[in-house]
């Protein structure tokens, strides 16, 4: 098991190389130069020389590829020269809680919603109640998220006036206030996953139904709700988690949008404005939190999956 | 492998024909199910003494599964229609509602199935599937249902019983998951016990073990058991009663002894043929084919293969009808 453990964490770990390798190559490939763009229009060569001596750019790539991946480990990430400010500190302290909080919620919004729709949907397939869901969870996939926001902003913001149409309010600040600043852009980005999630429980809940052990279970008296939600469901768990560990990648990207329409401060729009005004530390930090946190998830599933089934336990 | 087996019978053989005495724990009358179009099982009757085991004997398609599903009520109810009586202890099963047989599954009447390890599920332990059935029915504590599941899986001849109670089940060999699930079956002391084809996923040198495993424990408490083979010479060696399936129909029934030493079925002596002579070499097989579901076909099921077929097998179903210490149905029996 801890060899099992150790093997994965070490994958994971190439995979982070050859991400950090790629985010600071593509940022040195980009056309621009930021030292240029640092000293506006009026410069002379000395002014150019001295800054790239202090930001390290005179020195070899491989130099400069070592000092960069040393300083995102400690949390040096560099001064964005708009607000002067340390990256560090926007990115990962200010604008990644943001999205987490928001791509958190969708996710848990999407599962405690899906499943049981997907259950109710595999036990009574081909039903009225069946159709009826396929055909709500397909609608809510068509609509295009930005499309859905505004949707909502319109209905629930405007004119019921139920929700705030703007803005982030963090929870562990303030719960309601967070709540209720999260309700709309987290209905929004889940649409799409609890489509999903709806019909992998239920294509997989079928399959998993129809297995002896179901029949097996049942011959030896266990009510119908303990056959579907405990031996059944327990079996839909592993590919359920799959692919939610894949789709994280959509989940993210969907974040961006989302974060545009409801405006909220995270990592989406940091991205956005950085690549505008061509911040490469910034847009740097953005693809090295993204990339980590894909990378994570997709780790914490990995090692997930013996717990999940039994069978994949190595000896 | 099936000569190995010598089992005390319960009670003297060809005593008396199956013909619903008034002791019976189960009474199967004119059991006919349909799935569409097709008839399954056609006017299947039988009946079954307290504490005797009985096998429901032929060919994969002959409705042996589906009868031992439909007697523990997981027949896919819409899908299919039932007609006629199943009588367990007087009430009958066939009209029963999901209510009445949660009273009844696992609690009166239990299975064991084909394959153990499809039937035993791969996500929890040995304990947690044996225990559910004890803490649940039973109303056993925690510590009561170990122990109990503990004394279940040595009575099955598991080694090291304690610690395989943590064990899942694909780390068990089929021998072990096998017992497993008799373990799981016999737990809450059912009075009727269905045992689907319960070697046929097994190596041939453990097959003999686990019919007289499950003889020795239904016997032990007193309970009945209903075994469906394909191997009649097992079944003959294994159980007082045999009833021989056909495509949904009843050929011929009877105490075991009696049907095997002098089958009348031409059916039984083909299935006879195709197990005990093996040896001989003149291996006789039965003329090839399957059973057709037709729904709607007269005669008797087994006619476009039987040998000795006469003109009106096609055209009318031979009856079922008492002669020579069992019921035979056929217009042209052997000897």
């Amino acid at each position: 098991m801890a060899w099992f453990a150790a093997r994965k964490v070490l994958q994971t770990l190439m995979v982070l190389l050859i991400v950090s390798v790629a985010s600071f190559s593509l940022l040195k490939l980009a056309p621009g130069d930021p030292v240029q763009l640092m000293l506006g229009s009026e410069y002379s060569p000395e002014a150019h020389a001295s800054l790239m001596a202090q930001l390290g750019l005179d020195r070899p790539v491989a130099e400069q590829y070592l000092r960069w991946l040393g300083g995102f480990l400690v949390g040096d990430w560099g001064t964005s020269f708009i607000s002067k400010a340390p990256i560090f500190q926007y990115a990962f302290m200010e604008a990644l809680p943001v999205t987490l909080t928001l791509a958190a919620s969708a996710l848990a919004l999407a599962v405690l919603i899906g499943v049981p729709l997907g259950v109710l949907s595999a036990t009574r397939k081909d039903t009225g109640w069946d159709a009826a869901v396929a055909t709500l969870t397909l609608t809510g996939t068509s609509f295009p998220s930005f499309y859905l926001g505004i949707l909502l902003i319109w209905i629930f913001g405007v004119k019921l006036a139920l929700f705030p149409t703007l803005g982030f309010v963090a929870p562990w600040n303030d719960l309601w206030g967070g709540i209720v600043h999260m309700t709309l852009p987290a209905i929004t980005l889940s649409t799409y996953f609890l489509a999903m999630i709806v019909r992998l429980t239920r294509a997989n809940l079928i399959e998993a139904l129809e297995q002896p052990y179901i029949a097996a279970a049942r011959a030896r008296g266990e009510p119908r709700w303990r056959v579907v939600w405990v031996h059944g469901l327990r079996n839909v768990m592993l590919p359920l988690v799959t692919i939610l560990g894949l789709q994280l990648g959509a989940l993210l990207q969907g974040a961006v949008l989302t974060e545009t329409v409801f405006s909220l401060p995270g990592v989406g729009q940091m991205m956005t404005s950085a690549v505008l005004n061509r911040e490469y530390g910034v847009v740097q930090a953005g693809v090295m939190m993204t990339a980590c946190l894909f990378v994570l998830t997709n780790l914490a599933v990995d090692l997930a999956y013996p717990y999940l089934d039994p069978r994949l336990r190595p000896r | 492998m099936a000569a190995a087996l010598a089992i005390p019978r319960s009670d003297p053989a060809g005593a008396t024909p199956a013909a619903a005495p008034a002791d019976a724990l189960l009474r199967v009358e004119n059991l006919s199910l349909t799935r569409g179009e097709k008839l399954i099982l056609d006017d299947v009757s039988f009946a079954l003494k307290r504490g005797a085991t009985l096998a429901l004997v032929g060919e994969s398609g002959a409705g042996k599964s589906t009868i031992a599903l439909a007697l523990i009520g997981l027949l896919a109810r819409p899908q299919v229609g039932l007609d006629g009586r199943m009588l367990f202890d007087g009430a009958d099963l066939a009209t029963s509602s999901e209510r009445d047989w949660l009273r009844l599954r696992g609690r009166r009447i239990s299975m064991i199935f084909q394959d153990a390890s499809s039937a035993l599920n791969p996500c929890f332990t040995v304990g947690a599937q044996l225990m559910t059935p004890l803490r649940r029915l039973l109303g056993l504590s925690k510590a009561q249902a170990r122990k109990r599941a503990v004394e279940l899986l040595e009575g099955v001849g598991l080694s090291d019983a304690e610690s395989r109670l943590d064990a899942y089940p694909h780390q068990l060999s089929g021998g072990m998951q096998q017992r497993v699930m008799i373990a799981i079956a016999l737990s809450t002391n059912p009075e009727l016990l269905l045992a689907d084809e319960p070697t046929s996923a097994l190596d041939v040198t453990i097959q003999a073990q686990i019919v007289r495993l499950i003889l020795d424990e239904t016997r032990k408490r007193g309970a009945s058991c209903i075994f469906v083979l394909h191997d009649l010479a097992l079944a003959s060696q294994a159980c007082d009663e045999i009833v021989v399936l056909y495509g949904g129909q009843v050929m011929e029934a009877g105490p075991a002894e009696t049907v095997l030493r002098e089958p009348l079925h031409p059916y039984t002596v083909g299935l006879k043929a195709c197990v005990l002579e093996i040896d001989t070499e003149e291996l006789e097989p039965l003329p090839s084919g399957s059973p057709s579901f037709a729904s709607k076909r007269p005669g008797c099921r087994f006619a476009p293969r039987c040998a000795s077929a006469l003109e009106k097998c096609a055209g009318e179903k031979p009856p079922l009808i008492e002669t020579r210490g069992r019921r035979l149905a056929c217009w042209n029996p052997v000897a």
